[in-house]
C-alpha cells in the first residue's frame, strides 16, 4: 500500500480519543415527553401542521417543509400534541417546537419496522428523490443541509461522483464508525439508491485509517457492488470537510464560493445514507439517529439511537450520569460543536455527539499577543489567512474581510486550535462571516 | 563667475514671472467659488466630528447645512446633537435663519437584568463583544433581548459618556451624553434608544425591551416587563402602548405624572431625577401594592448612574 491520500491545505490531529468506539448502539427508551424544535434544518425553519390537543402516531407529518431549502418533519413517537411553544434552543434563544406528551407506542402503518434487508431497488430516481423529501432528511453530518436540495443539481450541472462521508474526522465522536460496523449492508443500498437518485456510475466511501474494522467491511460490503469503492484516508483533521473529502478522495478543487457539484461531486454522511435507505426501502422518516454521548469522567460512554426530540439530560444519564466536575457540555465534536445552555435542549436531526468537558479541560487560556508564527496559516484547509481575517473583523473592516475571502470558512477551528497565543482566532472569524454574510444580504435585496 | 549668478537670477527671474502669470489665469479660470460662511459655521460647531448628525464630519454638516440654507432658506433636517439648540442657535445666526429649539435627547438604557435581578445560568467564555455573543446565545442570564453586558457601547461612545458598572453589569449613561446616537448603533439587541432627557432631566421610561411573554421573561429576570397592561390603563394621555407583551412609553406624549411608575407590578418602569414622593394616605384597595413596593423598589439601587442612583435611594426610602 502506497501512501494514503488525503487533502494537500493545512490540517490538523488532535488526539483522537474515541472513548466509546466498540459500544454497540443501544436504543435510548422513549421518554414521556419530546420536544421537536421547528428550525432542524440549513435554511428556513419548518411550519408546525398540528395543533394542541392532536393525536398523532410515530412517524406521522407534524411540520412542512417552509421554503425550498427546508425539510419535513415527523412525530418521532406518538401521543398527543401538548403545545407549540417557544423552546430554548442549544445557544439559549428561544424558537418554536412542538411538544408532544407520549401515549404508547402506535407507529403509521406503511412503516416497516422489521430488520430485514432489502436490497432490490423498484424506484426511478424521481421516486428516490420524492421519498427522501417525504422523509425530512438531512445532512446528518451536523450542517443538516436538505438532502433533497442535493440530489436535485442546479439546471445545466450534473455530478459524476457520490462521496460517501465515513470519515468522522472529529474528535471523540463514533457514531458513524459503529453504524458503518452494525449497518454496513444497508449504508451500501443506501449508496446504491443515492447513486440511481444522482444517475452516477462511481461511488466511492471515504473512512479514515484509524477505523481499520470499518474500512474492512465496508470493502468487503462494497466488492459485490459495481461502481462502489472504499477509499481509506490518512488521518487528518477537517477531513470530512466536504470541500476537504473531495479534494482527499478526487483530487479535485471545490472553488470559492461554490457548490461541490460544480466539480461533479455529491458528499453525503453515512448517516444520512442509512436514513435514505430506511426512508426509501422501510418507508420511515427520519426520526431518530444514533448519537455519542461521550468525556473523559463520564463513566460508561456510549452510542445511542435516540428518537429526535429527547432531552439531552436523558442521553447523560443512560451514559452514567453527569459526573461532578462537568465543566461543559458540548452538542456535536470538540472542534466544531457549540456548548450547551442547557441539558434540557433536545437531541435535533443534527446532533451527532454529546460531549461533556471536564472542569479543568473547559477553560480557555489567557489571549497573549500574535508573535507571526504563522502556524493558524499552515493549518487552515481553505487556505487564508486567520490571524487577518480575524483582525480585519475585530476593527470592523467587513468589506476588507470579505475581499479576503472571509466566507470560505468552514469554521473548522483548525486555526484556534493551533494558535500558540491563544487567540480566539474562530470567534471572530464567525463575527466576520455574520458581519460579511448580512452584508452580502442586504446588496442582493437592492 | 559674475555672469553665472547673473545668468541664473535673471532665468530663474523670468521662469517666476512666466509661471505666475499662467498660474494667475489658471487660478481666475477654475476658480471654485466657497461659501465663507461655510468657514464660520464650522468654526461654530463642536469639532467633534462624530457623525451624530448623520453626516461624516463637522465639515460635512457645514457645507450642507449652509447648501440647504442658501437654496430652500430652512435647516430642517439638521442638527448637530453634541453642540445642541446653543450650536444651532448661532449657527442658524450665521446663516441668518431662525429656528425652533429642539428638546434635548439623551442615550437611554433600556434594560435592568443586573446580576442580581437575572442571576447568570450560562459562563460567557470567548471575545468580550456584543455582537459576537449576540450571534452565539442568548446571555448569561437567559434573557434573550437583555443586555449581555460586554460593552460593544462603551467602545463606541466617542465622549466618554457611558460606562459599565461592574457591579451590575450594565451600562450606564453618565451627563456627558451628546446623544449622538453612536452606542444605538453599536448595541446588537436595540437596547439603547435616544429619548428626550425630559424638564430638569426628568424622565420616565421601561426599563426593559422583553418581547415574551410576561411568563417567559419574568423566569429569567424579575425585574421584566410582563405586558400586564396596568401602565396603559392608568396613563391618562395615551402615552403607553403595548406591543408584544412590551410596553413602550412615547416621551412626546408622557406628561411624567409618574402613575405608570406606582402601578407597574415588575417595578420595570423607571422614574429619573423626580423628588421623592409625599407618603400617601394609604387607601384599603391600594393597601397590597404599596405594601409590596419597597421591597421591589430597593433592588434597582445597585444601578449607580449618577443621576438615577439619587432617585432609586429616594424611591426606597419611601
Amino acid at each position: 500500500m502506497g501512501l494514503l491520500k488525503t487533502f494537500v491545505l493545512g490540517g490538523i490531529h488532535p488526539p483522537e480519543n474515541k472513548l466509546s468506539a466498540g459500544q454497540p448502539v443501544r436504543t435510548l427508551k422513549v421518554p414521556d415527553q419530546v420536544v421537536v424544535p421547528m428550525g432542524q434544518n440549513l435554511g428556513a425553519p419548518s411550519k408546525p401542521v398540528v395543533k394542541r390537543g392532536d393525536k398523532v402516531k410515530t412517524g406521522q407529518l407534524i411540520a412542512e417543509a417552509g421554503g425550498f431549502i427546508s425539510a419535513r418533519i415527523h412525530s418521532p413517537v406518538s401521543g398527543t400534541v401538548f403545545k407549540i411553544d417557544q423552546v430554548m434552543d442549544m445557544s439559549g434563544y428561544r424558537r418554536t417546537a412542538v411538544i408532544i406528551k407520549v401515549d404508547g407506542d402506535e407507529w403509521m402503518e406503511d412503516i416497516d419496522r422489521s430488520d430485514t434487508l432489502v436490497t432490490e431497488i423498484n424506484f426511478s430516481p424521481e421516486e428516490i428523490i420524492e421519498k427522501v423529501k417525504d422523509a425530512g432528511i438531512v445532512g446528518m453530518g451536523g450542517a443538516t443541509f436538505p438532502t433533497h436540495v442535493k440530489l436535485m443539481p442546479p439546471p445545466g450541472k450534473s455530478a459524476d461522483y457520490l462521496l460517501i462521508n465515513g470519515v468522522e474526522c472529529e474528535p471523540y465522536l463514533t457514531a458513524d464508525h459503529q453504524l458503518m460496523l452494525e449497518k454496513g449492508a444497508e449504508i451500501i443500498v443506501g449508496t446504491r439508491l443515492l447513486m440511481k437518485a444522482l444517475k452516477v456510475k462511481k461511488a466511492v466511501i471515504g473512512i479514515e485509517n484509524n477505523k481499520p474494522d470499518a474500512i474492512r467491511q465496508m470493502t468487503e460490503l462494497a466488492a459485490k457492488e459495481e461502481g462502489i469503492t472504499v477509499q481509506p484516508l490518512k488521518v487528518k483533521y477537517p477531513q470530512g470537510g466536504e470541500k476537504q473529502l473531495i479534494k482527499a478522495v478526487t483530487g479535485r478543487e471545490v472553488p470559492s464560493g461554490k457548490l461541490p457539484v460544480e466539480v461533479g461531486c455529491v458528499v453525503q454522511n453515512v448517516g444520512t445514507t442509512f436514513a435514505v435507505y430506511e426512508a426509501v426501502m422501510k418507508n420511515k422518516p427520519l426520526i431518530e439517529r444514533v448519537v455519542t454521548v461521550t468525556g473523559k469522567a463520564l463513566s460508561n460512554p456510549s452510542n445511542l439511537k435516540v428518537r429526535i426530540g429527547t432531552p439531552i439530560k436523558f442521553l447523560v444519564e443512560e451514559a452514567g450520569g453527569l459526573p461532578e466536575d462537568t465543566g461543559k457540555v458540548i452538542g456535536g465534536g470538540p472542534m466544531m460543536g457549540k456548548a450547551l445552555a442547557t441539558l434540557d435542549v433536545p437531541v435535533v436531526k443534527g446532533t451527532s455527539g454529546v460531549l461533556l468537558m471536564r472542569e479543568a479541560e473547559s477553560h480557555r487560556l489567557p489571549e497573549s499577543p500574535c508573535i507571526r508564527c504563522s502556524k493558524c496559516t499552515q493549518v487552515c484547509p481553505m487556505g487564508l489567512e486567520p490571524f487577518l481575517l480575524s483582525r480585519l473583523s475585530r476593527m470592523g473592516r467587513f468589506e476588507d474581510a470579505e475581499k479576503e475571502k472571509v466566507m470560505d470558512c468552514i469554521e473548522c477551528g483548525s486555526c484556534q486550535y493551533t494558535c500558540p497565543a491563544h487567540i480566539p482566532l474562530l470567534d471572530y472569524l464567525r463575527l466576520g462571516k455574520n458581519k460579511v454574510g448580512a452584508l452580502i444580504r442586504a446588496r442582493s435585496k437592492k | 563667475m559674475n555672469h553665472i549668478v547673473i545668468i541664473s537670477v535673471v532665468v530663474l527671474g523670468i521662469l517666476g514671472l512666466v509661471s505666475a502669470v499662467i498660474l494667475y489665469f489658471v487660478a481666475s479660470k477654475f476658480k471654485v467659488y466657497e461659501d465663507p460662511k461655510i468657514d464660520e459655521v464650522e468654526a461654530a460647531l463642536p469639532s467633534a466630528n462624530c457623525g451624530g448628525c448623520g453626516y461624516p464630519g463637522c465639515r460635512a454638516f457645514a457645507e450642507n447645512a449652509t447648501k440647504s440654507a442658501s437654496k430652500n432658506h430652512s435647516l430642517e433636517g439638521f442638527f448637530c446633537p453634541v453642540g445642541g439648540n446653543e450650536v444651532m442657535q448661532k449657527v442658524a445666526g450665521i446663516l441668518g435663519l431662525e429656528i425652533e429649539e429642539k428638546d434635548p435627547m439623551i442615550a437611554v438604557v433600556r434594560c435592568n437584568g443586573s446580576y442580581a435581578h437575572s442571576p447568570g445560568k450560562v459562563k460567557f467564555e470567548g471575545v468580550t463583544s456584543c455582537a459576537f455573543a449576540h450571534a452565539l446565545y442568548a446571555g448569561e442570564g437567559g434573557c434573550q433581548y437583555g443586555c449581555l453586558g460586554l460593552g460593544d457601547c462603551v467602545a463606541a461612545c466617542e465622549f466618554d459618556a457611558i460606562h459599565m458598572n461592574p457591579e451590575t453589569g450594565l451600562p450606564v449613561v453618565s451627563d456627558k451624553c451628546t446623544a449622538c446616537g453612536a452606542c444605538v448603533i453599536a448595541c446588537p439587541r436595540d437596547i439603547i434608544e435616544l429619548r428626550k432627557k425630559g424638564p430638569k432631566d426628568k424622565r420616565i421610561f421601561v426599563s426593559c425591551v422583553n418581547k415574551e411573554k410576561g411568563a417567559i421573561a419574568i423566569k429569567n429576570c424579575d425585574v421584566a416587563c410582563i405586558g400586564c397592561g396596568k401602565c396603559e390603563k392608568v396613563c391618562e394621555f395615551d402615552a403607553i402602548t403595548i406591543t408584544s407583551f412590551l410596553s413602550y412609553i412615547d416621551f412626546d406624549k408622557c406628561r411624567l405624572c409618574r402613575k405608570c411608575v406606582e402601578v407597574c407590578p415588575t417595578n420595570s418602569i423607571w422614574e429619573v431625577n423626580f423628588k421623592p414622593r409625599k407618603p400617601k394616605v394609604i387607601k384599603e384597595p391600594e393597601k397590597k401594592e404599596t405594601a409590596k413596593k419597597p421591597e421591589a423598589a430597593k433592588k434597582p439601587v445597585e444601578k449607580t448612574s449618577v443621576a438615577e442612583k439619587s432617585v432609586n435611594t429616594k424611591k426606597s426610602e419611601k
